[in-house]
């Protein structure tokens, strides 16, 4: 009897979310394979023929998804490194004891709660019209010109609105690293002789490698599947040069209807995020110490 | 001289620090400008503070109307998340059979997969249980929710399976002998003890519903239901950007994110930190 009971509320407790969940997350993640092996364009009343490994073979020689993916893989490399070294330099400021640190915290972590769409249309101003007005007023053209009309600067464009937004996020994470660390073993380093340098690269940095685990994977999953920045700063161009994967593949099913097809490009994309960031971690994890 | 440098260093980072909020107060002084102006100096502080470009930027944006729609949005999802997700996980942990650890591995596995590898697909079962089901899950409120949830839960279930592992059950045991059923030992011992979680996941999905754009703009359609996000992309979709409108429309849907970070700075920078780091 009471046994019964207790299932009851297993099921009363469990059910709901699992059945949203399930309806939100999991079937279309099943149905999408099955999407993937099919040709169609969208409309519900035209034929979905199936075209079995085909999408996936074109894949490999769909020359502006290459590209795409050439894009990605350079945004994200350059933008996880800038972003770590930033916020991790934010991070020691922070938590030295100079008296402007709650200051500093409060100004840099703003960014990071306003949306990347907006931050991308704000930026899309400075980029444009204010280069433009500084490169006029000082004469510095080589440097202050309208960005984002150059394929490189574009994508540098894109590199530097994403840092600005996440930099003060990764260096909230690593303060709560630096913070966990013991002051007595900074202390004893410190009476061994130890200077800044020798304490920040042999005591400190070994004890936030768990800190590094996440920055990196947070950093590495959002930078590879960036959409909201590119959709409002760049848009892709000029001339598709900084459209990213996850836009390429919202591009080839909702503008170009290419539903079966665009679906494969987006199971590949997840078997990308899927090894990149678990080969992250794996790594990483392997360098913690225990303490 | 140890003084003098300290304080030069401070200098430098506090400058640093104005350097970095320097778009924001581009955004901020150009919404006042007329069109000259703004393109005669875009650095300077406007010469008349006129709210003239608020309102129309207001009122093509629908801004009253949007801000609506996003509060309504992200209150009801983040509820209901919040409840399902305390009661899903508190179960999980107290009843740590083989089905529950499947269910916490599935919840947990798929919170790696993009929302671009799902939406598509996602899009058909929603036109699906429309048509067929007659809910009206596409172009609604209710569907947009009904979603969130669905997306919000994985990581919510999460946080909550962590916190809940680390109090003792024998607060609960005690309750079970006086005579509590489990939905009272849930609701009225559990739950509230679950609060700091609890902070943590509303600030995280706060902080991603209201910025949500993709998600949205794909299942609403209706101009009378756009969140702020969306208003915001049309406004700028629609004509060449008028730049002094723009601004203006910029500086409304910045405000209510100061006033959130100002209000629960020390919530956010906290729940923030404590949801990177349980992952």
């Amino acid at each position: 009897m009471r046994k019964r009971k207790d299932k009851a509320w297993y099921v009363l407790f469990v059910i709901p979310l699992l059945f949203v969940f399930t309806t939100v997350v999991i079937v279309p993640f099943v149905i999408g394979i099955g999407y993937s092996f099919i040709s169609w364009d969208g409309m519900p009343l035209n034929p979905k023929t199936f075209v079995g490994f085909d999408n996936y073979i074109r894949i490999f020689s769909d020359k502006r998804f290459l590209s795409s993916v050439t894009h990605t893989l350079l945004f994200t490399v350059i933008s996880v490194l800038i972003i770590n070294v930033i916020g991790l330099g934010f991070a020691l400021v922070v938590t030295s004891r100079l008296r402007i640190r709650n200051a500093v915290r409060t100004m840099l972590f703003m960014p990071y709660l306003i949306g990347g769409l907006i931050l991308g249309y704000i930026w899309k101003f400075i980029f444009t019209d204010l280069f433009k007005m500084i490169g006029e007023i000082t004469g510095i053209n080589n440097i202050f010109f309208s960005w984002l009309l150059n394929p490189r600067y574009a994508l540098v464009a894109m590199i530097v609105v994403t840092t600005w937004q996440m930099a003060g996020y990764i260096m909230i994470i690593y303060i709560n690293g630096i913070q966990s660390i013991p002051e007595d073993v900074v202390e004893a380093a410190k009476v061994d002789g130890a200077g800044f340098w020798r304490t920040l690269l042999h005591v400190k940095f070994p004890l936030i490698m768990p800190s590094f685990t996440i920055c990196l994977f947070m950093t590495l999953s959002n930078c590879f599947k960036i959409f909201d920045v590119n959709v409002s700063l760049t848009g892709g161009g000029p001339n598709n040069s900084t459209e990213m994967m996850a836009m390429n593949i919202y591009n080839e099913i909702f503008s170009l209807n290419r539903y079966g097809y665009g679906q494969a490009k987006a199971i590949v994309f997840f078997i990308a995020v899927a090894t990149i960031t678990l080969i992250q971690v794996a790594i990483t994890k392997k360098r913690e110490v225990e303490m | 001289m140890k003084k003098i440098t300290r304080f030069i260093i401070q200098v430098i980072i506090i400058g640093f620090c104005l350097l970095h909020l320097f778009p924001i107060y581009i955004v901020f002084v150009n919404s006042f400008k007329d069109r000259q102006e703004l393109y005669s100096n875009m650095m300077a502080p406007p010469s008349e503070f006129t709210l003239e470009y608020y309102k129309l930027a207001m009122e093509k944006m629908n801004f009253f109307r949007a801000f609506g729609n996003s509060i309504i949005v992200t209150v009801a999802s983040i509820a209901i998340i919040v409840l399902l997700a305390s009661m899903t996980a508190w179960m999980l942990v107290r009843n740590n059979n083989r089905l529950s650890k499947l269910i916490f591995f599935v919840f947990v596995a798929t919170m790696i997969i993009p929302f671009q590898t799902i939406m598509m697909p996602l899009m058909q079962v929603m036109g699906w249980i429309r048509d067929t089901l007659h809910i009206p899950m596409l172009n609604t409120l209710g569907g947009l929710i009904y979603m969130n949830v669905g997306f919000g839960a994985s990581m919510a279930v999460f946080l909550y399976h962590g916190f809940i592992k680390s109090i003792p059950i024998s607060l609960e045991e005690a309750a079970t002998i006086d005579g509590c059923n489990k939905g009272r030992v849930f609701f009225s011992i559990v739950f509230p003890m679950l609060k700091p979680t609890t902070v943590t996941v509303m600030i995280l999905d706060v902080i991603w519903i209201w910025n949500d754009y993709l998600l949205p703009s794909l299942t609403l359609s209706d101009k009378a239901l756009r969140t702020i996000p969306l208003s915001t992309a049309f406004f700028f979709g629609q004509f060449t950007i008028e730049w002094n409108l723009a601004m203006a429309g910029l500086t409304l849907t910045i405000i209510p994110v100061i006033i959130f970070y100002v209000a629960a700075q020390k919530h956010i920078v906290k729940g923030v930190a404590a949801g990177a780091v349980k992952m």
